[in-house]
Formats: C-alpha cells, sequence, structure tokens
C-alpha cells in the first residue's frame, strides 16, 4: 500500500492548491507552461544623465557572454576564455544559461533550426542585452550564401550590436570587437533591446517566415 | 576478399564489379537486403559504415550505397543498387535495413528527408531530423535550385559579386605585358 502511494505521487500531474512559503496559496497545474505572453517593452533611459552614464559604464565593464556555440566561429570563444587571450582581463566572462547574460555571441553561420534556438535564447535573456556577431555568415551569408538552411542575415531576425568580419576571425579581433562593444555602450548606443521591441511585429514575421514549426510562444522571457 | 566475392558471385546476380578504390559490387534492389544479411551474418561484415545516394538525374536513378566493414580482416566492401527516382511528391521506395543494423535507421530518416527515398517500416523514418517541416522538394535532389531558394527566402544583402577566375587572374598577373591571347 504504501508503495501505491509512492508511485502515485510521482505521477501526480493533476491540478492542485499549493501555499508558497509567505503564505501565499495559488493554483498549479503541472500540465501546464507558465511562461510570460507580454511584449517586449522600450526601456527609456534613467532621468538624471550622470546616472545612466554610470549605468552604462558598469554595463560595458561586465560582459557576461552567454556560451551557446551556434556555428563553427564559436570555437574563436574558447582560446578567448584560457590564458593565452584572457578575455577575464576586460570583465568579459562566459554565463551557461540565457538568464545570467548580457552578451550573445553569434559564432558564424545559422541555420534555420539554430535560429529557432537563437531567437528563444535571446528572447529569455534579461535586457539590456546586445548582439556579438562575428563571421561572414551573419553578414552576408558568407561562404553559404546559397545554401538553402542557413540564413543570410542575422539582422533581419534579431537585432546586432556589432559585427566582427572574418571567417573566421581571430582572437585578437574578437577583443577589438569587444572593445567596439564597449565604446557603445558608454556612449549609450547599445540600443538592440529597445530597437527589437520597437519593430518586434517586423522580427517576427520575419522569423516566422522561415521557422515553419513555431511550436513556442511568441514571447517567451 | 576473393572468396567473399566468389560466394557472392554464386549466390547472388551481380551486375556490375569495380575494384579501382575499393570493392563495389552492384546488385539489383531486390537482392541487396538478402546480400547484406548474408555478408553480415556469414562473411563477417558486421559493421554498416554508412548508407548515401546519389541522384542521377539524367538516367532517372538514384543511386544507394551501403559501405559494409569486417572489423576482424581489416575489409570493407560497398554494395550499390540503382533505383527509379520518383518525380516529386511520389517517394521513391527502398527497403529498409534497420533490422540487420539499428543504426541505419538514422541514415534512412536522412535519405527521406534529403532525397524523397522512402523506406517504409523504418523506425521514426517520417519525423523531420534536420530540416524542420520541409514542406518542398527534397533539397538534395538535383532539379531543387538551391540558390534562387535561398534568395526568395532568406533577404540577400547589396553588393556580393563575383569574378571569372581565368580573366580575373590573367588581368592580375600579366597586367604589364597587356593583354594575353
Amino acid at each position: 500500500m504504501a508503495k501505491m502511494n509512492y508511485r502515485k505521487r510521482l505521477i501526480d500531474f493533476d491540478k492542485r492548491t499549493v501555499e508558497s512559503p509567505d503564505g501565499e496559496t495559488f493554483e498549479v497545474n503541472p500540465m501546464q507552461d507558465y511562461y510570460c505572453d507580454a511584449k517586449p517593452k522600450v526601456h527609456p533611459p534613467s532621468k538624471i544623465a550622470p546616472l545612466e552614464t554610470f549605468y552604462n559604464w558598469c554595463r560595458a565593464e561586465s560582459i557576461f557572454i552567454l556560451g551557446f556555440g551556434t556555428g563553427c566561429g564559436a570555437i574563436e570563444m574558447r582560446p578567448l576564455m584560457g590564458p593565452m587571450y584572457d578575455a577575464s582581463r576586460f570583465g568579459v566572462f562566459w554565463r551557461p544559461t540565457p538568464r545570467q547574460s548580457t552578451v550573445f555571441f553569434i559564432g558564424g553561420y545559422a541555420s534555420v533550426k539554430t535560429l529557432k534556438r537563437i531567437v528563444r535564447s535571446y528572447e529569455q535573456m534579461q535586457g539590456p542585452k546586445w548582439v556579438f556577431a562575428v563571421c561572414s555568415c551573419t553578414i552576408n551569408g558568407g561562404m553559404y550564401f546559397d545554401s538553402y538552411n542557413t540564413i543570410n542575415r542575422l539582422d533581419h531576425y534579431i537585432p546586432v550590436d556589432v559585427y566582427v568580419t572574418g571567417c573566421m576571425p581571430r582572437p585578437e579581433a574578437i577583443l577589438d570587437g569587444i572593445d567596439t562593444l564597449k565604446k557603445r555602450i558608454k556612449e549609450g548606443r547599445g540600443e538592440g533591446a529597445n530597437k527589437y521591441a520597437k519593430n518586434f511585429e517586423w522580427y517576427k514575421a520575419n522569423q516566422k517566415k522561415i521557422i515553419k514549426d513555431w511550436d513556442m510562444p511568441d514571447y517567451n522571457w | 576478399m576473393e572468396t567473399v566475392l566468389k560466394n557472392v558471385r554464386d549466390r547472388y546476380n551481380v551486375l556490375h564489379e569495380t575494384h579501382t578504390h575499393g570493392v563495389f559490387i552492384t546488385v539489383s534492389p531486390n537482392d541487396v537486403i538478402g546480400l547484406l544479411a548474408y555478408l553480415k551474418n556469414v562473411e563477417g561484415f558486421t559493421h554498416l559504415v554508412l548508407l548515401t545516394a546519389v541522384d542521377w538525374i539524367e538516367e532517372n536513378q538514384f543511386q544507394l550505397t551501403w559501405l559494409v566493414n569486417n572489423p576482424v580482416l581489416k575489409q570493407e566492401m560497398g554494395i550499390r543498387a540503382f533505383i527509379e527516382r520518383s518525380v516529386w511528391p511520389e517517394e521513391s521506395v527502398m527497403d529498409s535495413a534497420h533490422h540487420l543494423w539499428p543504426a541505419a535507421k538514422t541514415y534512412q530518416r536522412e535519405l527521406h528527408e534529403m532525397f524523397g527515398i522512402d523506406f517504409p517500416d523504418s523506425p521514426e523514418v517520417n519525423e523531420p531530423l534536420i530540416l524542420e517541416y520541409w514542406d518542398q522538394l527534397p533539397p538534395y535532389r538535383r532539379d531543387f535550385d538551391t540558390k534562387k531558394y535561398s534568395e526568395e527566402t532568406y533577404f540577400p544583402r547589396e553588393g556580393r559579386y563575383t569574378r571569372d577566375p581565368k580573366t580575373h587572374m590573367e588581368a592580375k598577373l600579366y597586367a604589364r605585358e597587356g593583354k594575353k591571347q
């Protein structure tokens, strides 16, 4: 009988009322996905100008990169992590989850299957967020410009702040790109997330044009 | 290897044989699965290296190639079969080899997706592998125009141009000597 109860607890997918540690009671349905379906909003800069400068300095000096290798150029992230080029000197670190990261490093070509995951990860990142695209493939398709399965321009699907050309770029070029990104953020020009929120319909239409099995919520952060 | 080939010739109708780059034998599509089972169970070719296809659009045929390997004697052999090339959206049909090697199901899924060759009763053969819900002509067929599709779908950026390699290199290398004939 005790075994029966144990089994029942393992496969209990019924609706139930749960009490939180704060004493609040709410209903939970384990068979339902919980996500935010609100559209992204434009976040205006702080009204106090010196404070915004300070915020931007903080953002620029602690760049957390999402460790998601989307293409062959992602191999260039590894020497940056190691002692040879040691990107942590410049306040650059890698994070394992989109929730903790601020910069999305797109390493090279993005196939349609990967783009779906890129969009999903990008939307899960918390703003302000920036996209750092390396290799020719993100700019104009590179050597995969006529491929049936590889996108040509990344900036039609998510907003890109800094491009680094090359096939593939050397780690020095990527460090230079990170420097450019820092300058842009400090000048208050890193407005990728706001651009995405402003032109949300256009980006979504472009994404849905090529991602045929759209089985995720429109905005899922 | 000669004894293996002799045994195969005795048992099956071998249509064609090449020995230039490895041993490749061509048999009719109905004989293939039986031959593969014979090679696996009797001759010791226990490892399926790959299964792939070639689109011979002029002959209206698909060429299927199974590469099998004998890990004990370090021998490798290719088995070829030509099947009729169907007109999309009809699919060409071939017998599945997943009961001999479970790994064959992945190759068969890929061929189903990329060439439109169906392998009935192969597990998960209708599920998408690389392309997710592709609804057009399979892209590895040679009548699929990949450049046209890319230009229509993926927003090509202006400014890409190509040079003719011959004239470009001539102009670059022999610029001082004037135009070379």
